[in-house]
């Protein structure tokens, strides 16, 4: 059994080789020299063939061989296991087939001998056996497999072959310097490496592309995760509380409410209550309980005041070393938007024959319009460069950054700030934030004008006012007032002693000549480049443009014009609807986008007096209307005559402004006196001041107060006049500079207005406080100031009425003294026609006589008697 | 009128509402409305339930249920105070009116006056 099992199990020669490379232990390949061959008798292919490998060796016989041979010996590797060998005959096997690697191989056990010898004779043996077994193994199946000692097949070899074994022992290294050996001791010392870099051989890490490995495949994962979680958090659970929500009120219906009114209660509560309410009913409009008198009060005793509070106090005062010298402020006006920003006109103080001589000197220096801001009472903010002497300007109403100004030599200028507000309103908020300032560069920037108009189409005398059109309407060629698409300021008035008033478009005029030539040429001077760095908002105006109006101002009774050297219109407000807005909203700060509409889209505008008010250098006020009319004969475009003209003075009246409060109220102030006018009004002015020794430089409305003036005079002497208080002479005096007041004006930008700014002719600007009580008004004092001028109206019509009565009657008596006249120069009767005619009466007077008695029967006789007697 | 009233009850109890107490309700009521400058007047229930009104209905009901509950706490604060005290006028003063709330055991009539010019 245990040998035919172990021929099953012992594989064949064959197969080993098949599946192993190696070969069983038990054999072992022999290469056989042909000296052994012949020694042992087993030469090849002679005494061992293939069908008869077998050869059976005498132990004695091989280790015999070994010890004559010893290493040349072909057994000598198998010198142990030929020792060991148990019997006498080893097998030595022909391998023909070099199955084992070799010729022939040595069968090192004797089982595997005895197998090898006598498998063929068991191989027929085997088959038969095998069916055999198999019926007998059918019936072995019941036991349980015992277990076997493990039989090594060869699979050790490949475990072997596979693990890590070292191969050599290890090496192992005692490196130590030469001479060191003699054990002295050795002394250590610490060393700073960073002071001993040169002694220092650093080795540091590197990044070494030779070892940079690029992963190219990454393990990773992803987790998906629901889009609806179910969470839930622990509450603060309070006592539970009943709630409820009512939609809609309680309401009873008509049914209900009727018999409820029904009720005896209701009349019984109704009626008992209905007493107690009317008299509180009429408490409250008996007398007011609630009133406060004493607040009430206060506002009436504003007037009282002591003297004290009027003063202005000064603020802070302007004045440029650099610009300032030599120089007098022409014009002042504060920044409507930011507070705080006020802006300067700088002129030349020189009078004409001055400037004539030093006109190569002014052209060097070019005069500038400065902006003050309060955070740096030193340095202007900005500057603007003006062609000449500008002698007045103006912010425009709708867009703050665009100023217009007028020059000496008749020039229109138009400034474009845009770039540099941000630098204006940072003054403003930083000024207290020094470091920001360090920061900025200190140099003031300087703006250069963006626009200039045309010297041959301007005006031929210094511009003196300058006036923006408001953004709701706009005037067209005939001056008629139309809507104004854009609800920009597009349009500009102004006026020079040069006798006539001129309107300004904006925008680029209507009719261009497109032809292809004008167009290439417009594409190629756009690279031309801007070298003082002027925003291009008003290029197409530099240089050529010309006032699309122009008003001359005849003198009604004579020949000549009058020269205006201000004017002042009617503020005029025009209804838009809200939704109305305009085409091009987004360009309508790029003038150059708009056009001047054509005469069909303007839509006329009612309501809005096109009158003018102008104040004349020969001391008169002239009141016309500046719409134009096309003359039939010489086809140009002629002006009305003007509709009044007042004298007033001799001199010039330098100033013509409305009152903030009433629209149609004008003060107009000349050198010796002021006087206030009402629109309309022909017969004269409502009020006029009283002829005072020192002149009047300029004049102003107060902006909080109906009834108060300031008034600027030559002296440096700033007045205070209260029309309620007292119309002859002004409330307070206050001394401010040595020099003339060149301009006064008040802050509009700030809701508390409590500044007013006044400039002299030295150049100085002063920023004076107004104290409260000239700013704050009392509610009815706007009333009494329409009162009072109502009054003046009033007697001056009243005056104006008994002139004309007087007239009449004057002319009346003069008629009457005239018929007088023509009767009492009839020559006197003679007397003896005198005679005759009172003869022929006393004649008549018989008759009459006689006939009466007559009809009452008197007696003849009497009436003889009487005649007789009558006869002389 | 009131006598007269009185006379016609003695006369034995009525089945059909007397129009003549309704008449005078309205009457009264009137009388109230006219007074110079008031701009409403309404009168509640006990429930703060509007009974009649001369203003709009959302405005009377919403005058309803707020004074209705104010006038509850002013009578609880009066009766706090003094438990033999009540509340008899509640009178509101603000910047524009002047509400007069009177109240009654089961009623409430408000008036809004608009006292100065």
């Amino acid at each position: 059994m245990k040998d035919k099992s172990n021929a099953d199990n012992l594989p064949k020669p064959e197969e080993a080789v098949a599946s192993e490379p190696g070969h069983p232990e038990y054999i072992f390949p022999l290469v056989l020299t042909s000296v052994s061959q012949e020694l042992f008798s087993c030469r090849a292919d002679e005494d061992v063939t293939a069908e008869n490998p077998h050869k059976l060796l005498k132990k004695q016989d091989i280790i015999q061989d070994l010890r004559h041979r010893a290493a040349v010996c072909d057994f000598s590797p198998v010198k142990q296991a030929v020792l060991d060998y148990p019997e006498d005959e080893l097998l030595l096997v022909f391998d023909r087939d070099f199955t084992y690697g070799q010729s022939f191989y040595l069968v090192l056990t004797v089982q595997a001998k005895e197998s090898i010898l006598k498998p063929p004779a068991e191989g027929a043996d085997e088959q038969m056996e095998d069916e055999e077994q198999q019926e007998e193994e059918e019936e072995m199946m019941m036991k349980t497999p015992e277990p076997q000692p493990w039989v090594s097949l060869g699979s050790e070899q490949e475990i072997q072959d596979q693990s890590l074994s070292e191969s050599r022992p290890r090496l192992r290294y005692s490196v130590c310097p030469l001479g060191r050996r003699s054990g002295t001791r050795v002394r250590f010392s610490d060393r700073n490496a960073l002071d001993w870099k040169e002694e220092l051989v650093e080795c540091s890490s590197y990044e070494d592309k030779s070892f940079s490995i690029t992963r190219m495949e990454r393990d990773s994962s992803t987790q998906t995760c629901r889009d609806n979680t179910h969470t839930c958090t622990q509450t603060l659970w309070k006592k539970p509380k009943n709630m409820w929500s009512q939609y809609e009120p309680r309401e009873f219906s008509s049914e209900e409410k009727q018999h409820q009114l029904q009720s005896e209660n209701l009349k019984n509560f109704i009626t008992s209550v209905a007493r107690r309410f009317e008299i509180y009913l009429q408490q409250n409009l008996i007398a007011d309980v609630f009133c406060d008198d004493w607040t009430a009060l206060c506002e009436d005793d504003a007037s009282l005041m002591g003297k004290t509070e009027t003063q202005l106090k000064e603020y802070q005062s302007f004045m440029d070393l650099h610009f300032s010298k030599e120089k007098t402020i022409s014009h002042v006006q504060w920044h409507p938007s930011i507070s705080g920003v006020i802006v300067v006109s700088m002129m030349e103080r020189l009078s004409l024959e001055e400037r004539i001589d030093s006109s190569t000197k002014l052209l060097l220096n070019p005069s500038h319009i400065l902006f003050w801001s309060f955070s740096d009472p030193i340095n202007p903010q900005l500057q603007l460069e003006c062609p000449d002497d500008v002698l007045c300007f103006q912010f425009s109403p709708s867009d703050h950054n665009i100023i217009a100004g007028g020059c000496m030599n008749g020039q229109v200028v138009l400034w474009d700030i845009s770039a540099h507000v941000d630098r204006l309103q940072d003054t403003r908020s930083g000024g207290k934030n020094i470091l920001n300032k360090l920061g900025k560069s200190d140099a003031t920037p300087v703006v250069r004008y963006c626009a200039v108009s045309g010297i041959e189409n301007g005006h031929k005398a210094p511009i003196t006012d300058i006036q923006w059109l408001p953004e709701t309407f706009e005037v067209n060629k005939l001056g008629t007032p139309v809507e104004n698409q854009s609800r920009t300021s597009v349009q500009l008035v102004t006026c020079a002693p040069d006798c006539c008033v001129l309107f300004w478009d904006l925008r680029a005029p209507r009719v261009m000549v497109h032809s292809l030539t004008d167009i290439k040429q417009k594409q190629e001077e756009k690279p031309l480049e801007n070298p003082h760095g002027v925003p291009n908002t008003f290029t197409h105006l530099n240089l050529t443009w010309k006032p699309f109006i122009r008003v001359s101002l005849p003198k009604i009774s004579s020949s000549g014009e009058y020269s205006p050297l201000k004017f002042s219109m009617r503020e005029n407000t025009v209804d838009y609807n809200t939704g109305d807005k305009s085409v091009s909203g987004a360009d309508s700060h790029v003038f150059a986008q708009l056009r001047m509409q054509s005469a069909k889209q303007q839509k006329p505008l009612q309501n809005i007096s096109t009158k003018l008010y102008i104040a004349t250098e020969d001391g008169e006020l002239v009141y016309t209307d500046w719409k134009v009319e096309k003359d039939n004969d010489s086809g140009r475009m002629l002006s009305a005559k003007p509709l009044d003209v007042f004298l007033l003075q001799d001199t010039l009246l330098h100033t013509v402004s409305r009152s903030p409060f009433f629209r149609d109220i004008i003060l107009t102030v000349g050198r010796f006196s002021f006087s206030i006018w009402r629109e309309g009004l022909t017969c004269g002015p409502l009020l006029m001041s009283v002829y005072s020794k020192s002149m009047f430089s300029a004049g102003h409305w107060s902006r909080s107060r109906p009834a108060v003036l300031f008034m600027g005079r030559e002296d440096g002497d700033v007045e205070v006049w209260d029309l309620l208080q007292n119309s002859r002479q002004p409330s307070h005096t206050q001394n401010i500079s040595t020099a003339a007041i060149s301009s006064i004006r008040t802050q509009t930008s700030s809701a508390k207005q409590n500044l007013l700014a006044v400039s002299d002719r030295l150049g100085t600007l002063h920023i004076l406080q107004i104290p409260g009580s000239l700013r704050r008004s009392s509610s009815s004092e706007r009333q009494n100031v329409e009162k009072y001028f109502e009054k003046e109206e009033e007697r001056l019509q009243y005056f104006e009425k008994r002139q004309s009565d007087h007239q009449k009657k004057k002319k009346e008596t003069e008629a009457e003294q005239q018929k007088k006249k023509t009767e009492l120069v009839t020559p006197p009767k003679q007397e003896e026609e005198v005679d005759a005619e009172t003869l022929k009466e006393y004649q008549q007077f018989l008759t009459l006589e006689k006939l009466i008695l007559k009809d009452m029967n008197i007696q003849n006789e009497t009436q003889q008697t009487c005649n007789t007697i009558n006869t002389p | 009128m009131k006598e007269y009233c009185a006379a016609t009850r003695t006369h034995g109890g009525r089945s059909t509402p007397d129009l003549s107490d309704m008449a005078e309700v309205e009457d009264t009521l009137k009388r109230i409305q006219a007074q110079h400058g008031v701009i409403g007047t309404i009168v509640v229930n006990g429930e703060g339930i509007p009974i009649r009104t001369t203003l709009d209905n959302s405005t009377s009901v919403q005058y309803a249920g707020l004074l209705h509950q104010l006038t509850m706490k002013a009578r609880s604060a009066v009766r706090d105070i003094d438990p033999q005290n009540e509340l008899t006028f509640l009178r509101i003063r603000s910047k524009k009116h002047e509400i007069m709330v009177a109240p009654d055991k089961e009623y409430l009539l408000i008036a809004i006056q608009n006292p100065s010019e």
